[in-house]
């Protein structure tokens, strides 16, 4: 990059008057975004048309689409279907989706935050071997160790601590943590420690207030993941009790008789809260996931 | 390990009292004990398990011990047409959904960088897909792609060719069945390469552009010589992210076809748990994690080595 030429020199006046595009490009960009606007909001639109209508007016072709004789009857519907032992009560699924993602979600940032401020801000020796050693296993995915762990934890299948007990400790954590904290000013400790505070005290009233942008976005990364996990809880549920929506989703839809309505009111019960999350809190979580691709 | 050097030696200039040497290693070990058991416990007794256990014959929840069993696994493994199929499908899988997300997902960043009203609300819209787990998105494909004509997908395709174009059975058919997973794969993953390869164009300073501007530069001309290279690295890293998750491809697999029509659908990591799990063969499915972890390994070393070249170029 040695032709950068310096940043200061420059007019803004050039900016503003090269800036707008004919209106004939803008055109022409609005007609290709919408087009594809339309394809990726489609088959989210066809699931809430979908989760309103009933079943026989679901799967009819492009009418699919069309909002008619509307009615929450498949949201009843799905209560109404999963209501014994045999089937799960809905409950059973959303409190082990709740569960399960709640205690990695904070169990994470607890644990892994505070491994990432040892790492990053104390001085101890072994740290770099070890921290090496972590940042190692960044890319060791989860599919490289399932089929071993599903068997050293067979004894503890239909539980929910087995489901969550594997995922607080993350090492894709770790060093997202680790880096923003290397990040901060170093003058922030040495206040800290004039002031005669150790090093807990420091990291959880001087490192933890000012870290709220990095445990954002750990906290969207790792519930995004552990809401929608699947493959850990096909090997290791097979009671409804202790199934978790993305399961049962995937059974409710290949059981008959199949009632594409219900399906879909599943569907948006499941995702609503994540979409709702999502809209309200949106810049986070596009900050989090542009943080996850700043690395390497 | 270049990265990690530069990293300590970010440590070393964040620490506190770098003149007069205090050691916090008390309070370092309890801090890092919960992380450190739980990575040792579940990541790396598990990852050299997996070693081990693919050298026997073993079962869960069985009463007889394990019988040693050599290499025998791996040579099941590598001369089984149904593994090599499953590897292949992974690697066209990777073959398409890579350049084709990668270049989607660059096409939508320009757009969106553009200083043009709307721009965020078609950045919601292009990411949404990227909230709904795969479990969800695989379901409402299935019903997009069923096979008569009144599937979502077969009617649009009618209405579009005025009933040039029959019914496609999507899933069914072992033409089609792993087009169809790609598809869906493609629309529920592009948002977060946009996302982040749009976070790379913003990283490229300005003053570029208004310098190749100021040099009549055209806008293709930018695009190769500024856009590009400026996004090297964002775009070495989406590759490798994406090839590595064509290789973990799992759960679409395992809701919409079970490895089926005819094994067109099979991957590399169905046949890992379907081995271990459906068919309690854990040596197999052990020794299959093997053989995906060195094709993870090597896609990572060649990323490595291509991030470390641009470093010693620029």
């Amino acid at each position: 990059m040695s032709t950068r030429p310096q940043p200061t020199g420059t007019a803004p006046v050039v900016v503003t008057a090269n800036q707008g595009p004919s209106a004939a490009r803008k055109a022409v960009n609005y007609l290709v975004l919408i087009v594809l606007a339309v394809f990726f909001i489609a088959p989210i639109l066809y699931m809430f048309i979908g989760s309103l209508k009933p079943a026989d007016k679901v799967l009819n072709g492009l009418a699919g689409f069309i909002p008619e004789s509307l009615s929450l009857d498949n949201y009843a519907g799905v209560f109404a279907r999963f209501n014994s032992e045999a089937t799960g009560y809905f409950y059973n699924f959303y409190l082990t989706s709740l569960i399960v993602s709640v205690v990695i979600v904070i169990g994470g940032l607890v644990v892994n935050s505070m491994a990432a401020y040892a790492f990053a801000r104390l001085r101890w020796r072994g740290r770099d071997a070890v921290m090496l050693a972590v940042i190692l296993l960044v890319i060791v995915p989860f599919e490289a160790i399932a089929v071993p762990l599903f068997y050293l934890l067979n004894g503890s299948r239909n539980t929910y601590y087995v489901q969550f007990i594997p995922f607080v400790a993350n090492a894709l954590s770790i060093y997202l943590f680790y880096t923003f904290f290397v990040g901060l000013p170093k003058q922030l400790d040495e206040a800290a420690r004039v002031d005669g505070a150790g090093p807990w005290r420091t990291f959880l009233y001087i490192i933890v207030p000012m870290s709220k942008p990095v445990f954002a976005s750990v906290t969207i990364l790792t519930f995004l993941s552990s809401w929608g996990s699947f493959l850990w809880p096909v090997m290791m549920t097979d009671q409804p009790r202790y199934r978790p929506l993305p399961l049962e989703i995937s059974v409710f839809q290949g059981q008959p008789p199949t009632d594409w309505g219900q399906i879909f009111a599943f569907g948006v019960m499941f995702v609503l809260p994540l979409l709702i999350v999502f809209l309200v809190f949106q810049r986070w979580f596009v900050q989090s996931v542009a943080s996850s691709g700043l690395k390497g | 390990m270049s990265t990690v050097k530069t990293i300590n030696r970010d440590a070393e200039s964040a620490e506190v009292g770098a003149g007069r040497p205090r050691r916090d290693t008390r309070s370092a070990l309890v801090m890092i004990a919960p992380a450190i058991i739980g990575l040792v416990a579940f990541v790396i007794v598990p990852f050299i398990a997996a070693g081990y256990l693919s050298l026997f014959n073993v079962r869960a929840n069985s009463s007889r011990p394990p019988v040693w069993f050599g290499l025998e696994q791996y040579h099941r493994i590598l001369t089984d047409p149904t593994f090599y199929r499953g590897l292949l499908n992974n690697f066209i899988f990777a073959a398409v959904v890579v350049p084709v997300q990668t270049l989607l997902a660059l096409g939508l960043a320009l757009l969106l960088n553009q200083s043009l009203r709307f721009m965020s609300v078609f950045r919601t819209f292009f990411f949404m897909p990227v909230v709904f787990p795969m479990a969800l998105v695989a379901v409402i494909w299935k019903l997009i792609f069923s096979r008569d004509d009144l599937g979502m997908l077969n009617a649009f395709l009618h209405a579009i060719s005025f009933g040039h174009i029959p019914p496609i059975d999507w899933l069914g058919s072992t033409t089609t069945a792993l087009l169809s997973i790609i598809i869906l794969s493609i629309w529920q993953g592009v948002g977060f390469q946009m996302i982040i390869i749009l976070a790379g164009l913003q990283g490229i300073s300005k003053s570029l552009y208004e310098a190749a501007q100021i040099d009549t530069a055209n806008r293709w001309q930018q695009f190769l010589n500024i856009t590009v290279p400026g996004l090297r690295n964002t775009l070495i890293f989406v590759v490798m992210v994406t090839t590595i998750f064509a290789f973990r491809l799992f759960d679409q697999v395992y809701i919409l076809t079970q490895g089926g029509p005819q094994n067109a659908t099979t991957t590399v990591m169905y046949q890992a748990v379907t081995s271990a799990f459906t068919e309690n063969n854990v040596g197999r499915g052990a020794a299959i994690t093997v053989v995906f972890f060195v094709i993870v390994l090597t896609i990572t070393v060649v990323q490595r080595r291509l991030l470390r070249e641009d470093r010693e170029v620029a």
